[in-house]
């Protein structure tokens, strides 16, 4: 995958994610903002500056909810269709709150019958449902509640949503074969032994369960043993990746 | 071995949150925040308090942690404790619910439409419709009204919170004041005005305001809008009453605030970001979690041979990851003051019945009662 020009996005302000990424740049995208540069762009620049001189974005997203949301993907589907880059890589929401982020288009095209955000919805519905445009990659932890979260959250995506699903991927799995101790053995090493081989036997037993559960392809990022990232473990991790 | 509060009483828990009415758990994804709710719930229950913990996140994690295999509804659901708590004496009871949001404005429509006529014309609008059921946003409006409802309710004696990822939780805390702040303002009064004919004159300044916003969010939507606040006439100032109240609840010395954490470097960073939020809310974090703690194991007393270098590895680089755990939080650490920090192991398995639950409200309120034995 050398050679493609990248651009990473996240939405949530998280702090931690231009610390991680080298030589790949990261922009923010948040739902005020792109809504005054759409409007600007599409020659409504007087009603952006009335609109938000008067503080009406926050009113207008209280009274109807998802606006946020249209307006931001409809700033990505803006940078997709630019032709900057090959690969828009979006860091999106937890799986809560994923489901209703990515049905936005569609709730709002039944019930915006004509207007700005109506065009918004429906070309941000046409890139969500083409699999050559996006993918939704899946990203789990090796545990029971994430598993099952990730179970649902499949289940809601093809059934409410319709994009395509990339391969799942399960961080932080911890492999490798099981620790012996015998009799002789002095007991911390027994126990450290123990909680790691315990470790390792839920891993494998989760990962197992989710392959019966899902017919989809699943990438495995091993565990760093150390509590935190940084770009050497992301270069590590995005060449088992790619 | 493992789970020491370090510097805290076993008791600095139960002291930090014992009495509270109102407990709110908060961090980023994956901390156990939902686990920590639950572990909460379940250990004052234990104590004889009637508690309800409420999910407001959609994902089924509380259900899961309190292994409840046909899920949670809108309706809080009493437990069985008997097998988790081992004590039947205790008159305590935990109860759970995950928020359902269409059906609880639904409920809020019907309880205070001043007829049934108006809540049907209300529960018909297609603009409402769009609001309760399909967006985000909502949810953290209900999340308030339900607070509201479940902290007034006879049954409960706690309700305990558990907060969607950071985000939303901000949302949450935010809900009830832009929810007043709407009422109050000049958009909302002038969608009002047409029901209101004895204001004759409309604001000359804000007629292009709306045509602006009809511009943007289309026509039919404004008329949509319009004829929903038109429906909702009457209505709003009880709305703006719960709103007050909940502002005002959680912001009192009732509710809690209980910093879910995980020591990895990233999830501190949010969760200091997090803290800092919470402080310009003007709320004090009562109590910090650091959950998935790696456990430290003491050196052994024998020396190493060739035969068991694979296990000396694996206990240093155990012990490596909770010592470099620890560096990261100690910013956080400080940045939450007097509040007690208790530490929670990353355990060899997982938590997703009521047993696995006690056994982490065990780690959370009398930490040493496990730190002879190994965490598996």
């Amino acid at each position: 995958m050398a050679g493609l020009r990248v651009l990473v996005v996240e939405l949530d302000g998280k702090p931690a994610l231009t610390r991680l990424v080298r030589d790949v740049p990261v922009i923010s995208v948040t739902a005020s903002a792109a809504l005054a540069e759409y409007l600007e762009s599409h020659g409504l620049k007087r009603v952006a500056k009335k609109l938000s001189s008067s503080g009406v974005i926050e009113v207008v997203s209280t009274a109807a909810p998802g606006i946020d949301d249209i307006v931001v993907l409809g700033k990505l589907k803006q940078i997709e269709r630019s032709g900057e880059y090959d690969l828009i890589v979006v860091d999106g929401p937890a799986a809560g709150h994923a489901i209703a982020f990515l049905r936005a288009a569609r709730s709002l095209l039944d019930t915006v019958r004509s207007g700005p955000i109506r065009t918004q919805a429906s070309e941000v519905l046409e890139m969500l449902s083409d699999p050559a445009r996006s993918q939704v990659v899946l990203v789990t932890l090796p545990e029971t509640t994430p598993v099952n979260e990730l179970i649902e959250t499949t289940y809601s995506l093809e059934e409410k949503v319709g994009v395509q699903l990339g391969p799942v991927v399960v961080n932080g799995v911890d492999e490798g074969p099981p620790l012996e101790t015998d009799g002789s053995t002095p007991a911390p090493l027994v126990a450290a032994a123990e909680y790691r081989n315990a470790r390792r036997a839920l891993h494998q037993r989760e990962v197992a369960r989710l392959r019966e559960s899902l017919a989809i392809e699943q990438l495995h990022l091993p565990d760093v043993v150390a509590a935190g990232l940084d770009a050497n473990h992301i270069d590590d991790l995005a060449d088992a990746l790619l | 071995m493992s789970g020491r509060a370090r510097g805290d009483s076993s008791t600095a828990l139960v002291d930090a949150i014992g009495d509270a009415e109102v407990i709110v758990c908060c961090g980023s994804g994956g901390v156990g925040k939902t686990t920590t709710a639950a572990s909460i719930g379940l250990h004052l229950a234990g104590l004889g308090r009637k508690v309800v913990v409420v999910t407001i996140d959609p994902a089924k994690r509380l259900a899961d942690a309190l292994g409840l295999a046909a899920g949670l509804t809108n309706e809080p659901q009493r437990l069985t404790l008997d097998d988790a708590t081992g004590a039947t004496a205790t008159t305590g009871e935990l109860w759970a619910m995950m928020l359902d949001t269409a059906a609880t404005f639904d409920g809020l429509v019907k309880a205070n439409a001043p007829s049934p006529e108006q809540a049907e014309r209300i529960l018909a609008n297609p603009f409402y419709r769009n609001i309760a059921g399909a967006l985000s946003g909502t949810q953290e409006y209900m999340a308030a009204e339900k607070l509201h409802a479940l902290h007034g309710d006879a049954r409960f004696e706690t309700v305990i919170v558990d907060t969607p990822p950071t985000r939303n939780a901000l949302d949450f805390l935010e809900a009830p004041g832009t929810l007043a702040r709407f009422l109050d303002h000049p958009l909302f009064r002038l969608l009002m005005l047409p029901t209101r004919r004895g204001l004759k004159v409309l604001n000359v300044a804000a007629q292009p305001l709306l045509r602006t916003i009809g511009k943007v969010i289309g026509g039919d939507v404004l008329a949509d809008a319009i004829a929903f606040f038109q429906a909702f006439e009457g209505m709003e100032t009880g709305f703006r009453r719960r709103a007050d109240d909940v502002m005002a609840l959680l912001r009192s010395d009732v509710t809690r605030y209980v910093l879910v954490a995980s020591p990895q470097e990233d999830t501190v960073e949010e969760a200091r970001y997090f803290a800092a939020r919470l402080h310009e809310a003007a709320v004090d974090v009562s109590a910090l979690v650091v959950n998935r703690a790696t456990p430290t194991f003491p050196a052994p007393s024998g020396r190493r041979t060739k035969g068991d270098a694979a296990l000396w590895q694996n206990l240093d680089d155990l012990n490596a990851t909770a010592a470099t755990e620890r560096t990261h939080l100690r910013a956080l650490i400080r940045e939450v003051g007097a509040a007690p920090t208790v530490w929670v192991p990353l355990l060899g398995s997982d938590v997703h019945d009521l047993a696995s639950l006690r056994r982490i409200s065990g780690l959370l309120f009398d930490p040493a009662e496990d730190a002879a034995g190994p965490a598996s």
